[in-house]
């Protein structure tokens, strides 16, 4: 059993990370952080930089829960590839970041969290990013 | 004076508010292709030539002028923020300016480079809207043998110095002539010529077609074919500006650049590449910091870019004076102005003078707005980069297939369009320059207009191409061209024990990074 969690280098993955590291500390379980990128434009500013995954780690280390990191560019879609963590490892929760947006704005954008809400076997855990 | 004269006229057209508004139209669209890699201004001009038959010849060109220098400046954006060339003339760019970025000094890098092209654009349409009258009073009096050796001279210019083997270049030009020739031979006869008997090739390709066939198809599908999934990181720009240090080290090497890229554009070498080397040589050797080159010199930025953008300037010269274009960009803005009917040569500035002074104020109109959206925006320009590619080429390939229709509407038009777009493929695979191909297939039926001329005033006699001293010259050149460099690797492997000229060697090892990249 563990919690995945999907980062992105934004409040909103921030404040999924140190969700996710609370909930992991008070179940005892271990904790799989996951990045990932289609890698089909040249930027991907959900893709976390080195100087960027480096803190994550050093996050982890600090909060002393037990954890596995992994970042990715591949083919398919971010939320597949959180889906498909998520099962690997049987998790019994997954975290992910939601963007502050209105009714309106999700109807035309759509969302990877979307899909994982919707798709997803394990209860999720949507967490915004605290307001300025 | 008459020049001034009829610049200030052309500003009263280009000023008004319908033409100012293309002009934007025109530097927007250049910004946001020259952000792009791989997207150049040729190809976008051949995008939109289909959309804009509709409108005013004037007002097309100004947005075409638009383009052609906007790309010069996004390309820098890229090339410091991403360490990717976004245009194949900012390639020496990214060499100092990303290296600058990462400093921290990123904000004065890309100042400098607005600044310097800025600077060089205006010089250099000044020195346009100067030379261009001078040089028209000798072009009027070139006979038909003599604008066949220019065109020849272009010819080998740009096949032997462009890209990385001449061998490629001159395939590539055969390539582009041989297409060229597909239609009713229009100067004598009327004879069908490799239409395989399919009426719809009677009136031979498009310009359209095949210009939208080789950049954007090709490109799209080079592009579809190595979708490298990666990764690049946009350096945060933050930090100081350019301070008084900046100034002083960067105001020279901008009017040097400006010097080395207005003629180089102007003549027929191949665009904008050679001469950003040669800045970027000059600048290293002649810079007091000479420690900081390889480290992000201001000096190296500063040089290129106002280069490039000289050279843009410098090569608007030939194709509005002898209609000889030096670029891809300028070839498909020659077949422009044949698509409207437009005789690019000599005459056109007698005969169409408002249409190009028009073009030549709104050049220096674009320019002042380009350095206002560049210099405080460039970053947001960089989002552009956050679009996957998938979408950004899908949307190419939608214009392209809608324009290449509209043309004619004949769905016969697509199947070319495909075809060509193979072809553009296959040349990108085996590193066929596309530059050559393009010059070729449009100057290649006005060369041959040239020569029937020719031929036919000496009655056939093959001496009636060099019965003039002018033509003579020219043919000399030609043959300097190619015999030169020839000559030069021979001392030089005779002399490699000696090991010297190991200073020049290095820089024009990037060249072939570029070749798969649209020339400008």
């Amino acid at each position: 059993m563990a919690i995945v969690v999907g980062y992105v280098p934004r409040p909103e993955g921030q404040a999924a990370l140190d969700r996710a590291i609370e909930e992991a500390t008070l179940r005892g379980t271990r904790l799989v952080v996951l990045n990932v990128s289609r890698g089909d434009a040249l930027v991907d500013p959900r893709y976390a930089s080195a100087a960027d995954w480096d803190a994550v780690k050093a996050k982890l280390d600090a909060s002393g829960v037990e954890h596995e990191v992994a970042q990715a560019i591949e083919a398919r879609d971010p939320a597949d590839q959180l889906l498909r963590v998520a099962e690997e490892t049987n998790a019994e929760l997954i975290v992910i970041g939601l963007r502050r947006r209105t009714p309106v704005g999700k109807l035309i954008m759509g969302s990877a969290a979307q899909t994982v809400l919707l798709e997803a076997e394990a209860p999720v855990l949507a967490v915004k990013a605290p307001k300025e | 004076m008459d020049g001034i004269n009829a610049l200030i006229d052309g500003f009263g057209t280009a000023l008004t508010p319908v033409n100012l508004l293309y002009a934007v139209i025109g530097v927007v669209l250049g910004t946001a292709i020259g952000v792009l890699p791989g997207i150049g201004p040729a190809m976008t001009i051949a995008l939109l030539l289909p959309l804009t038959l509709r409108l005013e010849a004037t007002q097309a060109f100004i947005m075409f002028a638009g383009i052609y220098y906007g790309g010069m400046y996004g390309g820098s954006t890229t090339s410091i923020l991403l360490n990717t060339p976004g245009e194949s003339a900012s390639v020496i760019t990214a060499i100092e300016g990303n290296k600058m970025a990462k400093r921290g000094r990123g904000a004065a890098a890309l100042a400098t480079a607005a600044i310097g092209s800025f600077i060089a654009g205006t010089i250099g349409t000044l020195g346009l809207a100067l030379l261009a009258p001078e040089i028209v009073k000798l072009a009027i009096k070139l006979g038909a043998p003599d604008k066949f050796a220019i065109m020849l001279l272009a010819f080998i210019a740009v096949t032997t110095v462009l890209g990385s083997s001449k061998i490629r270049g001159l395939a590539s030009l055969g390539i582009g002539l041989l297409i060229g020739t597909i239609g009713i031979d229009r100067s004598a006869g009327g004879q069908q010529r490799l239409t395989l008997g399919i009426p719809q090739l009677a009136d031979g390709i498009d310009v359209v077609v095949v210009a939208v066939g080789l950049f954007a198809v090709g490109e799209a599908l080079w592009v579809a074919a190595h979708l490298r999934r990666g990764h690049a990181e946009v350096v945060k720009v933050d930090g100081a500006r350019m301070g008084r240090e900046d100034w002083r080290r960067s105001w020279k090497p901008w009017l040097r650049g400006t010097a080395i890229g207005f003629p180089f554009g102007a003549i027929p070498a191949g665009g904008a590449e050679i001469p950003t080397f040669l800045s970027y040589a000059l600048e290293r050797k002649l810079s007091k910091h000479p420690e900081e080159f390889g480290h992000g010199a201001i000096e190296g930025v500063a040089g290129p870019e106002a280069t490039n953008n000289a050279s843009a300037a410098g090569g608007l010269v030939p194709l509005l004076t002898l209609g000889i274009p030096t670029t891809a960009t300028a070839a498909v803005m020659l077949g422009a102005f044949q698509s409207y009917g437009i005789d690019p040569g000599p005459r056109l500035l007698s005969d169409h003078a408002d249409l190009v002074w028009a073009l030549i104020a709104s050049l220096f109109i674009g320019n002042t707005i380009l350095l206002a959206l560049n210099l405080p925006l460039a970053t947001v320009w960089a989002k552009l980069l956050n679009i996957p590619r998938p979408y950004l080429y899908s949307g190419i390939l939608f214009f392209a297939s809608i324009g290449a229709y509209a043309t004619n509407t004949s769905a016969f038009d697509l199947w070319l369009l495909l075809i060509i777009g193979i072809l553009g493929f296959f040349m990108r695979r085996y590193g066929l320059p596309v530059v050559p191909a393009i010059i070729g297939i449009i100057l290649g039926p006005v060369a041959e207009y040239q020569l029937r001329q020719a031929l036919q005033i000496s009655d056939g006699q093959l001496s009636g191409l060099v019965n003039t001293p002018f033509s003579v010259t020219v043919y000399v050149i030609a043959v300097i061209l190619v015999v030169a460099p020839v000559v030069i690797d021979r001392i030089r492997s005779s002399r490699a024990g000696d090991g010297d000229g190991d200073g020049t060697h290095h820089v024009p090892h990037l060249t072939p990074q570029s070749a798969n990249q649209e020339g400008q």
